[in-house]
């Protein structure tokens, strides 16, 4: 081969809008920049915020009514962010004190929506309420009877487990926020189960990741769920059994609470 | 059988071994997850008293977990070299520790000591150790292994290269790997996490890898760390795997959530030897561990997560690996809570895995829901140079945009360098002077990202204006 004639190599600081990496930083000794090392401080400081800052369920909920959606609130058994961190168990666990607020919410649903603050407050104050709305509209359309929307802090993914099985609801969808990164700390996820009841194993969950602005918009991801829910009244399952021939390239719920490469709430 | 201590009047007494153990570990989290820690830290110090008046031989008689119904278990027990036990057999858990310590204690005398030891053994005396004894001991006991590249001879710091990209796109890798190349970092392995697991995938990316190791001339090794069944696969299809990865843990229940077994891991080292890739004395298997992996799978069997940690390091030598890695913050503040439960974490894993023989390196890291930063990472950096640790994971400025968490910097491999005096492997720092990312002193030349001539070959195929 003849030696190619080409520009000579370029910087690869000249290529980072090909990625998300902070490729090229520059280095003084073995220094960042100081530019780039207060912006990583910033993205950290961000995301533990998204960790650290209390949902206001209060301002969900009338966000919710001005969306036209009734809602009741709930808690787990997890008593605060520090109690959360520690103890996933009490996370996924119903707070006996909201056994009553789940009896006034009625039984007996096509489909019950959590709105929980997972890992990230800011991921659900962000995207939550457009997203509980969106798929509100849909189920509406497909004729689909819809529980309160239940407003649930201190949460993990299985507490839809008891929440759904109270409420008698065929399929739950769970609308968390989810572990931030340092590039993103506003991204939700949710998590779909057919049947819920306690105790079920995360392979019998579907999950959707990384909605939020720059991610699947709230659009895609209400179109995707529809499409979901369609297949789990048809085929009477969810998780690793659902067949998904006919549907978008979704995988399974990975495993939660932090032990799972996605790090999930 | 029961322990028991008497302080001042008050008896504490502990029903079993493990529970003993337990109660004996440095608080950590999950330990409180899992009901097993000490109420405090006067049981905790009643627990460590009781600890080390035991006859290091008791780990001999009793098993924490029974080997009929645990293959780890029984693996330990067939292994066990009583001979290379016995200049200690008679010491009890906190003469040992003394022992360790002492001059006696010198890398000839570890090295054969070895195979006389059980995971369980060097979890009990990590326990009676401070952060100095742990990096002091480690530091005596070097592991070297080989493949293009001489990884773990003393006074020297390897890295792995970590260039993941949220959708495995090839020109994203790239991107990375080459910025972590000019930064000096790679000597350990470049090693992708894929996004995917599906075998195209993992095919197409040791592809990519072995392209640049080749452009580059590197003495270097790559890895797509997908799982083990997927690698033998890609492995029977002729693709170019240099080193074949899978994480490992201390039960065999928990080794069947990562759906593996000894079985499985045998069939791959025999996979990866055929290729021959690998010089016939050298390693080629990568293996990952994680305190508290044993318990998010519900297969800890009471035990706690450190001794579960140590025992899987009993699986990890089976197989003579090139690289052990433990992901001390990867696991979230569930497990281990804080920067100073991850900074001790990160010391006994690399001590119990260097005391057992195993060539240790550290992804020294935090999640964004722990109680940890940068800081914290700085400290067991430079406390893990001083313990001699093989390698560490370096990522573009410490944010991995793919697994969301923050490992170390290309730069603190600079930092070790530089101010710990900690050269990468011999013949990657031979390399690396060559090609002109360092100076004839081993400082670094750029570090904006400008490829200098030698790299043309790999450029090439970057896109954009280098096409």
């Amino acid at each position: 081969m003849s030696a190619p004639t080409r520009p000579a190599p370029p910087s690869l600081r000249d290529l980072r809008s090909l990625t998300q990496a902070r490729i090229a930083l520059g280095a003084h000794g073995a220094g960042l920049p100081t530019s780039a090392a207060l912006a990583f401080g910033l993205d950290h400081a961000r995301a533990r915020e998204a960790v650290w800052t209390p949902l206001d369920p209060g301002a969900i909920r009338k966000a919710l009514t001005d969306q036209g959606l009734a809602s009741v609130e709930i808690r787990s058994r997890a008593a605060d962010r520090a109690e959360y961190l520690r103890r996933p168990d009490r996370g996924r666990a119903l707070h006996p004190d909201c056994e009553l607020v789940l009896e006034g919410a009625g039984t007996g649903f096509d489909l019950a929506i959590l709105v929980a603050d997972g890992l990230s407050a800011t991921a659900v104050a962000l995207n939550a309420v457009p997203m509980a709305a969106a798929l509100a509209a849909r189920a509406e359309r497909a004729g689909w009877t819809l529980a309160p929307v239940v407003v649930a802090t201190q949460a993990r993914v299985a507490l839809g487990d008891p929440v759904g099985a109270r409420l008698r609801a065929r399929a739950v969808v769970m609308l968390i926020g989810e572990r931030p990164g340092l590039s993103a700390s506003d991204s939700l996820g949710c998590y779909i189960t057919f049947a819920p009841e306690p105790g079920l194993p995360d392979s019998r969950r579907n999950c959707l990741s990384n909605i939020r602005e720059n991610g699947l918009a709230i659009a895609a991801a209400a179109g995707q769920i529809e499409d979901l829910l369609r297949a789990m009244f048809a085929q009477r399952i969810s998780g690793v059994g659902l067949r998904r021939d006919a549907l978008p390239d979704l995988r399974p719920a990975p495993p939660p609470d932090g032990d799972g490469p996605a790090g999930s709430p | 059988m029961a322990y028991a201590t008497t302080l001042e009047g008050t008896r504490f007494t502990f029903p079993d071994l493990k529970s003993l153990l337990a109660k004996a570990t440095p608080e950590r989290s999950g330990d409180q997850l899992a009901g097993l820690a000490a109420e405090g830290p006067v049981e905790r110090l009643a627990a460590q008293i009781a600890l080390a008046d035991l006859p290091l031989k008791t780990f001999l008689d009793q098993e924490l977990i029974p080997s009929d119904e645990d293959e780890v278990s029984d693996l330990i027990a067939r292994r066990h070299d009583r001979a290379a036990f016995a200049p200690v057999s008679s010491l009890t858990v906190g003469a040992f520790r003394e022992w360790l310590l002492s001059p006696a204690a010198d890398a000839g005398a570890l090295a054969a000591l070895a195979p006389g030891l059980t995971p369980e053994m060097v979890a009990a005396v990590s326990k009676l150790c401070r952060l100095q004894d742990l990096v002091a001991v480690a530091a005596k006991r070097p592991v070297v292994t080989r493949f293009r590249s001489t990884i773990g001879l003393p006074g020297r710091l390897s890295t792995r290269n970590q260039p993941n990209h949220p959708t495995d796109a090839s020109e994203g890798i790239l991107l990375s790997a080459l910025d972590g190349l000019l930064m000096g970092s790679g000597d350990a392995v470049i090693g992708v996490n894929p996004a995917t697991d599906s075998l195209p995938d993992y095919i197409r990316i040791v592809e990519l890898l072995e392209t640049l190791r080749l452009r580059l001339n590197v003495p270097t090794q790559h890895c797509c760390l997908g799982h083990v069944t997927v690698a033998i696969a890609a492995m029977a299809r002729g693709a170019p795997v240099d080193v074949v990865f899978q994480s490992v843990a201390g039960s065999q229940k928990a080794n069947a959530g990562f759906g593996i077994d000894l079985a499985t891991l045998r069939e791959a080292e025999q996979a990866g030897r055929a290729l021959g890739r690998c010089p016939a004395d050298g390693q080629f298997l990568y293996f990952e561990t994680g305190q508290g992996s044993a318990l998010s799978a519900d297969a800890h069997w009471g035990v706690d997560q450190q001794t579960m940690e140590a025992r899987a390091y009993a699986v990890a030598r089976e197989y003579s690996p090139l690289l052990v890695n433990t992901v001390v913050g990867f696991i979230g503040p569930e497990y281990l809570y804080n920067g100073k439960q991850i900074i001790r974490a990160g010391l006994e894993d690399h001590f119990c895995g260097k005391l057992l023989g195993l060539p240790m390196g550290v992804d020294v890291c935090y999640t964004n829901h722990a109680d940890a930063d940068g800081e914290d990472m700085d400290a067991l950096l430079t406390l893990l140079c001083a313990a001699g640790v093989n390698f560490v994971i370096t990522v573009p400025g410490a944010d991995d945009v793919m697994l969301n968490y923050q490992s170390l910097s290309h730069h603190d491999a600079v930092f070790a360098r530089q101010t710990l005096g900690r050269p990468p492997a011999p013949e990657f720092e031979a390399w690396l002077r060559e090609v002109g990312v360092v100076d004839g002193q081993g400082l670094l030349r750029g570090g904006a990202g400008e490829l200098p001539g030698s790299f043309a070959e790999a450029s090439r195929l970057l896109p954009g204006k280098a096409a």
